[in-house]
């Protein structure tokens, strides 16, 4: 279908009254969720699937576009008056925002975040919405091996190729993958790892663990060693509104880090990490005023604000072409389509082209709320920051729990989350990854019905895997990825040994 | 999960406790995963059955226990602060409080009141009275909204039903 077309069936669907409102709620729930300390986009989206359940789906992916946004935005402002990132892609904002703000600049700081995720967040949905089709051609090509193939390429590239220990962050996909295995296999209806506990045989929601890991996890964990930090609320001083100056250094960090984020975030390449350090040691180069870098330079906010939404926006185009999320966010985004039994794929843009592109159309439409919303209503947001740390987190366990006694409200799910929130506590002071374990339990399932099927179908054969062009080039790439940290460790230790 | 933060902060090289732990936990998940794929019977005629995935799991499973287990045995693990248990099991009581409060029939007033005052409290708070009527009063409201507005059924108890 001709993307332009597509794009304005999916604005006419976007600007009924009842979706803008909806997007409206989203995105103000996104960023008021959003800025609370701790809660990254991912947990945002899980914390409020339960708001989305009695919505139809074309509304319910409206909010979503909107909350996903919304909790994006609402990150950088933490990350900016707070100096806490509540995610890792948010570290380079945090890094020169806060020492603005500290400096009494933070409405400039907070003014081109939200206008540099505006330019980016648009640039990047425009190429979403030519990329998407142009993907989609391309994705009803794949047999189920080339899926599985591509899903190893996301596993490796989620957990092993970016962390700092290529060990840890396996052993967290694995243990995703674990959970993936819980419940009645779907080709032959046999009971795996159920125990005979029948709340067990629907397998473990995405949600519960989401939730369990990053909400209640994060809450003990900041429990656990509330002693060693006092957090700091930078107030907003003096104007809201940038200079002249400021925009002239802005405009062009901002198209930068677009250019950084949207395709790493649209290679199933996992996270916002890369882009946003690239773009902040780009910046950091070509600025005219490095002696300003570590003491608060607006370049250095500007560029890898845009990179994060850049490359938010560009996580969508394998989440909605492929049905392979590469982020934590993604993956509840998922958990989200398939709350409807929707799976996104390039079939979902041949049957329901008015929800894919409705979706694609509310993000423009989010994306301009946000722009309008968020510098008046900073106010609102700062005050909801002010929340003292024993009702924000006490508050947050109430909304978390919340969620699962709203969905299934068992003994066996709580205990589930009070288990998975113990794992995530865990995980945190082990310093291992957490996105990986939501990735492999949400696409765990998926790769091993690809594999068995494309198995099927080659009756038993395993060199099916190497016969397919495409399956074979995914598969090595993935096994590079998955060797080269190793390699490259034991070039570095025989390089130190030689000195 | 005690945190034994003695082991941890500045000396490397010495044997990590709790990365010991953790590799055998991992190889502990993987006996598991083949204990329970050797009761699934194999009743696929091609390609694979439902037990050959676990398997496979649980073999790169004990691959990671081994490589876990190498990083504990160098100290590789990354240095920890320490940690204040005490707040770390209050939570965990709050949630095993809401959890019973759910499956004696408490209520979502109640079970959630409860986390909020346990939580409030692990972060410091001693006004446990004012909590107590904070937490009454924002999950009442909570209930409303989600009962009223979204239509969403929250288990209801003794409280609830007064309303």
């Amino acid at each position: 279908m001709d993307t332009f077309a597509a794009l304005a069936h999916g604005m006419a669907v976007a600007v009924q009254p009842m979706n803008l409102l909806y997007a409206l709620i989203g995105v103000f729930l996104g960023t008021a969720v959003g800025v609370l300390p701790g809660i990254g986009p991912a947990l945002t989206v899980a914390l409020l699937l339960p708001v989305t359940y009695k919505l139809d789906p074309g509304g319910s992916l409206i909010m979503f576009a909107g909350i996903y946004y919304g909790g994006m935005y609402g990150g950088s402002t933490t990350a900016i008056l707070i100096n806490t990132p509540g995610e890792s892609a948010s570290m380079a904002t945090a890094l020169e925002g806060n020492k603005m703000a500290k400096a009494g600049r933070g409405g400039p700081a907070l003014a081109t975040s939200a206008i540099g995720s505006f330019v980016a967040g648009t640039i990047a949905t425009i190429g979403l919405a030519f990329l998407a089709p142009w993907l989609v051609d391309v994705a009803v090509r794949f047999g189920p091996e080339d899926y599985f193939a591509l899903m190893c390429v996301a596993f490796v590239t989620v957990s092993a190729t970016f962390g700092d220990s290529p060990v840890r962050g396996l052993t967290s996909l694995f243990i995703g993958l674990t959970l993936g295995l819980v419940g009645i296999d779907k080709l032959t209806g046999q009971a795996r790892l159920a125990f005979g506990i029948p709340e067990l045989l629907d397998g473990v929601e995405v949600t519960t663990l989401a939730v369990g890991l990053f909400a209640v996890g994060e809450a003990l964990y900041v429990a656990s060693r509330r002693h060693h930090t006092e957090e700091k609320l930078e107030p907003v001083r003096g104007s809201l509104w940038m200079t002249r100056e400021d925009w002239r250094r802005s405009w062009k960090p901002w198209l930068r880090g677009t250019l950084f984020g949207f395709p790493i975030g649209a290679l199933p390449a996992g996270g916002a990490e890369i882009p946003t350090f690239l773009s902040y040691s780009t910046e950091r180069r070509l600025t005219k005023h490095p002696e300003e870098f570590g003491k608060g330079a607006i370049e250095g906010v500007a560029g890898p604000e845009a990179a994060n939404n850049a490359s938010a926006a560009g996580t969508l185009v394998p989440l909605l072409t492929l049905g392979l999320p590469t982020s934590a966010t993604a993956a509840m985004m998922l958990a989200g389509f398939q709350q409807y039994g929707l799976n996104p794929g390039p079939l979902l843009f041949a049957e329901r082209p008015d929800l894919v592109w409705g979706l694609i159309a509310s993000l423009f439409i989010a994306n301009g709320m946000l722009l309008v919303l968020n510098l008046p209503l900073v106010g609102l947001w700062v005050r909801l920051l002010a929340i003292p740390q024993p009702w924000l987190y006490a508050g947050i366990l109430v909304f978390a729990t919340m969620g699962t006694i709203a969905a299934k409200p068992s003994v066996v799910e709580l205990s589930m989350l009070a288990a998975f929130g113990v794992m995530g506590f865990a995980m945190r002071r082990f310093d291992f990854p957490i996105a990986p374990v939501v990735i492999g339990l949400i696409l765990g399932p998926i790769a091993e019905s690809q594999l068995r099927r494309a198995l099927a179908i080659s009756l038993g054969d395993p060199l099916v895997l190497l016969q397919s062009p495409m399956s074979a080039t995914l598969l090595a790439i993935a096994l590079i990825a998955l060797l080269a940290p190793f390699v490259l460790k034991g070039l570095g230790r025989f390089r130190a040994n030689e000195d | 999960m005690t945190p034994d933060g003695a082991s941890g902060g500045g000396q490397r090289r010495r044997v990590d406790r709790a990365g010991l732990v953790i590799a055998a936990a991992l190889a502990a998940l993987a006996a598991v995963l083949v204990w329970d794929a050797s009761k699934l019977p194999s009743t696929t005629m091609y390609g694979m059955g439902p037990e050959a995935m676990p398997v496979v799991i649980a073999v790169g499973l004990v691959m990671l226990a081994i490589g876990n287990l190498i990083d504990a045995l160098r100290g590789n693990l990354p240095p920890r602060e320490s940690a204040d248990p005490r707040p770390v099991w209050l939570i965990i009581a709050g949630l095993a409080l809401l959890i019973a409060i759910i499956g004696f029939g408490g209520g979502f007033i109640l079970a959630t009141s409860a986390l909020f005052v346990t939580t409030s409290a692990a972060f410091g708070r001693r006004a446990i009275l004012a909590d107590t009527a904070i937490a009454l009063v924002m999950t009442t409201l909570i209930y409303l909204a989600f009962d009223k507005l979204l239509t969403l059924s929250l288990p209801a108890g003794p409280l609830e039903r007064l309303l």
